[in-house]
Parts: C-alpha cells; structure tokens; sequence
C-alpha cells in the first residue's frame, strides 16, 4: 500500500483538492505531524482534504473520532442515533457526564468542535439502512465501522464493496478485539472472513456479555490508525490482514485473510450485487408474539403478595446475581437449563426472569419444551422490576 | 499428531474456561472431534450437524485459512497450531 485512497488532484490545484489550504493555526497544530517525513505538510494536507465517516459514535467510534479529529482529518461524518447513557461513559470517551441523555451526535460533535475546530462534522442522526447507506457512504473516501450488530456489519461491508470504499474494522467482545482493512478493491472483504451471520442469540451483545472498557481504546485506536495510513499513502494497512487482541493475554496475534474467488460479493461471480435486507439476511425476524407467556412486573409483585406460589427464576449468570437480584429467587442460568430441570418443582408457578426479559424468553422455550407448562417470563426483566417495583434494585 | 487449539473467551467458557486445548488427530476433523468429545458442550459451537464448518467460525492452521486447504480434511503436523476466530459484533 503505497498510494492514498485519496484520488489525487485536479492538475493545477496544487497540493490538495482545491479545498482551503493548511492555516498557520493548523500548521503549528500540526507541527509533530509536518516535521515527520512521512506526512509533512502534502500528508497533512491530505489530511484535511480528506472526509471520513464513523458508522456508530460508541465504544469504537469514541477513540477512532477522537484520534482523527486530533490528527486533522477535515471532515468527520458520524452515523449514530443512540443517546448518552450512563451506561456508556465507562468505554465511550467522547462522551461525559456533562452530556448524559443528550443526542451522541449533539455528545460528540462538541468534543470534536472543542478538541479541533478545523475539523468539519457532517451528522447523520439515523440509523443505517439499505435504504440510505449508500447515499451516505458514497461521499466519503474512507469508512469506519464500529457498529454494535451484525445486520449493519454485513450492511457496511456490502455497501463499502458496491462503492469500492475502504473500511477499517474493529470488532469487540468482553477482553477481544479483531481489527481489519476490508477494501476489496485491493483484499478481501468481511464476508470473505465471514460468509455468514451466526444465528441470533448465538453471540452475546456486549450489553449481554460485557466489555473491557479500555478494549475498544485500543481497537478504535487501531481503526483510526488505519484510516490516517489510508489517507496518507504510508506504511502497511491491514488489507489482507486480521489482527486479533487479547487483553488479557496482551497479546496481538495476526492471520492472513485472503479473497474468496466464490465471495457472494467481491468473488469472481457476485450474487449480490445491490443491498439487501440484513435483518432477514442475519435471521432477525419480527419479535414473536408470546400471548399469555409474559407477564408485567406489577403482575408478579400481585400474585407474590397474594401467596399464589410464584416461584421466581433468574436465569442470568452469577456475576449478574451477584449485582442485583429479586429477594427470594433462584439462580439458574440459561445455559446451564437443560442439565439444572430436575431442580424445579413442575407444580410451581414459574416465572423466568433475566436483564431486560430476551433471555427469559429463551428459557420460558426450553422450559415448555421440556414439559413445563406452568410458566410465564418477566416482561423486561428486573430492570421493570427496578423501575417499577423495587427501586433498590441497582439497574445496571 | 499433538497439536494445539486456541480458542476465543467465547468458546473458551464451553471448555472450562480453557483458552488452549492439547489435541491428538490426522486431520483438522480428527482433532476438532477429539476436544468435542472432552467438552461435549463445544462441539455444537464448532461444526454444524453434518460436521461441515459454519460460515461464522473460521478455522486457521498455522496462520492460514483452513478453506483454502483443504477443510476439516487437512492434515496435520506435529506442533501444529489451530486458531479458532469466531466473528464478534461489538463496538
């Protein structure tokens, strides 16, 4: 990789794009990058010219807008549209607790104005769909996906392929990081890793699972050091490249990725060739409807006071009972249930609960299928109960 | 042939918490049915039931991309090193 993904310049138009030129504010911003050899002041300008869209303004996209932000890049697009939560400030640094219930885009193009106010924001208060992904995309000369789900994972990648757009990846979960150029044009891209989604549920959210805050420091450090590498021309990008991260371990570890000649959309013989719908694509379909199977948290704190029987099941993992739990209950996580039945009288009036009431769904199946028929699962889980029975409960 | 298998947190808590596995086996397949057997739980997460790689776990020997080598049916060395790297979707 020596050249930048930056098309280069209209004869006559000097070093950059026919855009503004470096200030002497942003040459003595910049003095630690134009003294250095491989950027100097045409990297710098490059730089500036350039236009970079974040795609998510989470825990990867925090680090990755400030480092690019900081680093001069002159336009920033942002796709997001989550609010700050408290939830959020343990990993994702752009935002404070100045800035909790604002919009993430309002969070984050105030720190961004406040750290480099060269740099432009273009804000995307939305979520990516197929619909105006590429409408997006299209205007920008690299992407960087920190997304939280695997529907716009696939979604990013497809779009970045159809518009011949780099993607600088990163990817987390509780101490693990992956991180990635996908840039068909020249490698492989993320279906050539990944031809397919694993079911939904398979693999826990990070809300479900829990990350390392200081992970997606260091992996959105990653993207964004992929991104100015673009840009500039210099150095070895990850295109063909995966780099796993093992906070624990401290350890890097890297693998060759190459192009799938049969890859459904930069092989040799792509069947897709426009966007798709990545929801049915990754399996998520429309919530099932569980008439009569869940059961409000008022509902329950009633048939407990009445003494109807209830028994209570939580079936999140121990660290999570360990955070809170409903008085009286019984801890059997979900994955353990098929073993841990015979613990449960088939008499009793059960109740699963979990988190926020997805997991107990799950365990409400395996319990029926497994012969229970006396069960019913907490709508929204002890986060419900918390709100709106027991606010002693920590939410978390 | 003894080789080693490391495995990601994900799949690691299927095999007792266990980030690398010693396995025995004249094939990829050979091993992977080897730690299955040990841990009865991650056989599940690591083949579909007809025993074929899932498009979602993707296996490297020695760096390399099993698919292109092969699959299950490639054969291994003494030493060799099997890297599982499932994809993850958090940011």
């Amino acid at each position: 990789m020596t050249t930048s993904v930056l098309a280069a310049p209209p004869k006559g138009q000097g070093q950059g794009r026919g855009r503004t030129k470096l200030s002497h504010d942003e040459i003595l911003r910049y003095s630690r990058h134009l003294i250095l050899p491989e950027v100097g002041p045409q990297g710098q300008q490059r730089l500036k010219d350039a236009r970079v869209v974040l795609i998510g303004a989470g825990g990867l996209g925090s680090p990755a807008a400030l480092y690019l932000a900081a680093a001069g890049v002159g336009t920033i697009g942002l796709v997001d549209f989550d609010v700050v939560e408290e939830s959020n400030l343990q990993r994702q640094v752009i935002h404070g607790t100045g800035t909790l219930g604002q919009s993430k885009l309002d969070s984050a193009s105030a720190r961004i104005r406040d750290l480099n106010p060269h740099v432009h924001v273009e804000r995307f208060e939305t979520r990516l769909t197929s619909e105006n992904a590429l409408e997006i995309l299209a205007d920008f000369d690299v992407v960087a996906d920190g997304t939280d789900n695997f529907p716009t994972r696939y979604l990013v990648n497809d779009a970045c392929v159809l518009l011949g757009k780099p993607n600088a990846y990163g990817s987390i979960f509780r101490f693990e990081g992956q991180a990635s150029v996908f840039y068909a044009k020249e490698g492989p891209c993320y279906r050539c890793l990944f031809r397919e989604p694993p079911p939904p549920g398979l693999v826990p959210s990070c809300a479900e699972g829990g990350v390392l805050g200081v992970l997606p420091g260091i992996v959105g450090s990653i993207q964004a050091l992929e991104v100015v590498k673009l840009i500039l021309g210099v150095g070895e990008t990850l295109v063909g490249r995966l780099v796993l991260f093992d906070a624990l371990q401290l350890s890097f570890r890297e693998l060759a990725l190459r192009k799938d000649p049969g890859c459904p959309v930069c092989g040799n013989a792509p069947t897709i060739t426009e966007l798709i719908d990545y929801e049915a694509f990754c399996g998520i379909e429309a919530a099932p409807t569980y008439d009569g199977a869940e059961v409000s948290a008022p509902d329950v704190a009633r048939e407990i006071r009445e003494g109807a029987g209830v028994v209570l099941l939580d079936v999140r993992e121990p660290q999570e009972w360990d955070i809170c739990h409903i008085e009286g209950a019984m801890l059997l996580p979900l994955g353990t249930l098929p073993a841990t039945l015979g613990a449960l009288d088939d008499r009793a009036k059960i109740v699963t609960y979990c988190h926020k009431g997805v997991r107990s769904l799950k365990a409400l199946e395996i319990l029926k299928s497994a012969g229970v028929s006396n069960v019913r699962s907490l709508r929204g889980g002890i986060d419900a109960w918390s709100r709106a029975i027991d606010p002693s409960v920590p939410r978390y | 042939m003894a080789v080693t298998l490391t495995l990601p947190t994900v799949l690691a808590n299927l095999a007792e918490g266990n980030k690398t596995l010693e396995a025995e086996g004249h094939t990829l397949g050979d091993a992977i049915d080897n730690v299955s057997g040990r841990y009865p739980q991650l056989a599940s997460r690591l083949r579909d039931e007809d025993g074929t790689p899932y498009p979602f776990v993707t296996f490297y020997l020695n760096d390399q991309d099993i698919r292109l080598n092969g699959g299950f049916d490639v054969e291994l060395h003494e030493g060799d090193e099997i890297t599982i790297v499932p994809a993850i979707a958090g940011g």
